[in-house]
């Protein structure tokens, strides 16, 4: 469905969604408690950083989901190629793994 | 419980206020032009409306006539409710819903902290709950206001125009009667307009941060604490109401 939003003279196009002239978008990351991370919970749009706070305040931490908040401009995150995700992150390494190795009976219980 | 007339009234008036600013903000739903803001505005609605359910379940208490929050909020006439003409009007273009709560949020931020320290616990207890959800409501009208004011020449020329707007009806918060006086003589509650000084402080405050100017009409509206509304409350109750009405006692 579509339609059409009155223009007042002066006024610069109204767009919704992703569209240009929509608002910037924010990563948020949300700390649950004390003593743990700032974990990825998504993103909002806003016109500033204080904006992206008070959204992601709004948005995310309605029910207690967290003590502290941070956003960062999601066009200030490097990400990884997905293209590349074979040759990053697919290696068949298991000795990286403590369990890869047997543990002498007479070092005990580690 | 024996009835108390003066706290009922005085809650009354407390109640209707969060009440008729929950449902003028409740019919922004949907309709802001960004998701989280539209989030944002139900969190704002969903506190003003958690703050009159404890108030009029209160003063349904101190009324002891069998009155509960339902009651109160859904079947009394416009005549019978007692908010500060400001909350009623209407939400206008963004720059006048913006306004009209941040004059609110600078009354009620220092109003629940004096009433915080009220010698009635209950009330005590409402107002501290209320005052970290004012201090939140105030940093957020606060900062969209400064954001409006001193944004573009379109947006400042809103904004003015929204305080301007809104600006004559702010003084009804400040009215007060014998009600008030009693409340206030029996340590309960809190004469409006000792609060005043810090609702001037905060307004220059903020109008000087969004290089917005003082509203120069000295014109003041006032009357809605005795019942005397503008024409908008009776479209809001009609709306508000009409479900309960139908249907007494509907639950879902």
């Amino acid at each position: 469905m579509s339609y059409d939003v009155p223009i007042i003279e002066g006024e610069a196009e109204v767009t919704f969604g992703g569209g240009a002239g929509a608002f910037p978008l924010w990563e948020v990351f949300v700390r649950a408690s004390r003593g743990l991370n700032h974990v990825h919970v998504g993103s909002v749009h806003a016109a500033d950083a204080d904006a992206a706070m008070q959204s992601a305040r709004d948005v995310y931490t309605r029910r207690n989901e967290g003590v502290s908040v941070w956003v960062v401009p999601s066009s200030q995150i490097h990400a990884s190629d997905p293209h590349q995700k074979d040759a990053w992150f697919d290696g068949d390494h298991p000795y990286r793994h403590p369990t890869f190795y047997d543990i002498p009976d007479e070092v005990g219980h580690m | 419980m024996s009835a108390n007339p003066n706290l009922f009234t005085y809650l009354l008036r407390l109640a209707d206020d969060n009440m008729v600013l929950s449902q003028r903000l409740g019919e922004l739903v949907s309709w802001m032009p960004e998701l989280e803001e539209d989030i944002a505005i139900a969190n704002l609605s969903l506190d003003h409306l958690g703050q009159a359910t404890s108030l009029y379940s209160y003063a349904g208490t101190m009324e002891a006539a069998g009155r509960d929050e339902d009651a109160l909020a859904l079947t009394r006439s416009e005549r019978e409710f007692m908010n500060a003409v400001l909350v009623e009007q209407p939400n206008g273009n963004f720059a006048d819903t913006i306004a009209r709560q941040f004059l609110v949020d600078a009354y009620q931020v220092p109003l629940y902290q004096a009433l915080s320290s009220s010698t009635d616990q209950t009330l005590g207890g409402i107002a501290q709950k209320a005052e970290k959800e004012a201090r939140y409501h105030l940093e957020y009208s606060s900062t969209w206001l400064v954001r409006l004011g001193d944004g573009t020449d379109l947006s400042h020329d809103r904004a003015q125009s929204a305080l301007d707007r809104m600006w004559p009806f702010a003084a009804d918060l400040f009215a007060a009667d014998q009600v008030e006086a009693n409340v206030v003589a029996a340590g309960i509650g809190v004469d409006p307009r000792t609060l005043r000084d810090s609702f001037d402080s905060t307004v220059a405050r903020v109008v000087e941060l969004a290089t917005l100017r003082m509203p120069t009409d000295t014109y003041e509206r006032t009357g809605g604490r005795t019942g005397i509304h503008t024409e908008h409350l009776g479209h809001l109750l009609a709306e508000m109401q009409s479900l309960h009405r139908a249907h007494l006692g509907a639950t879902w």
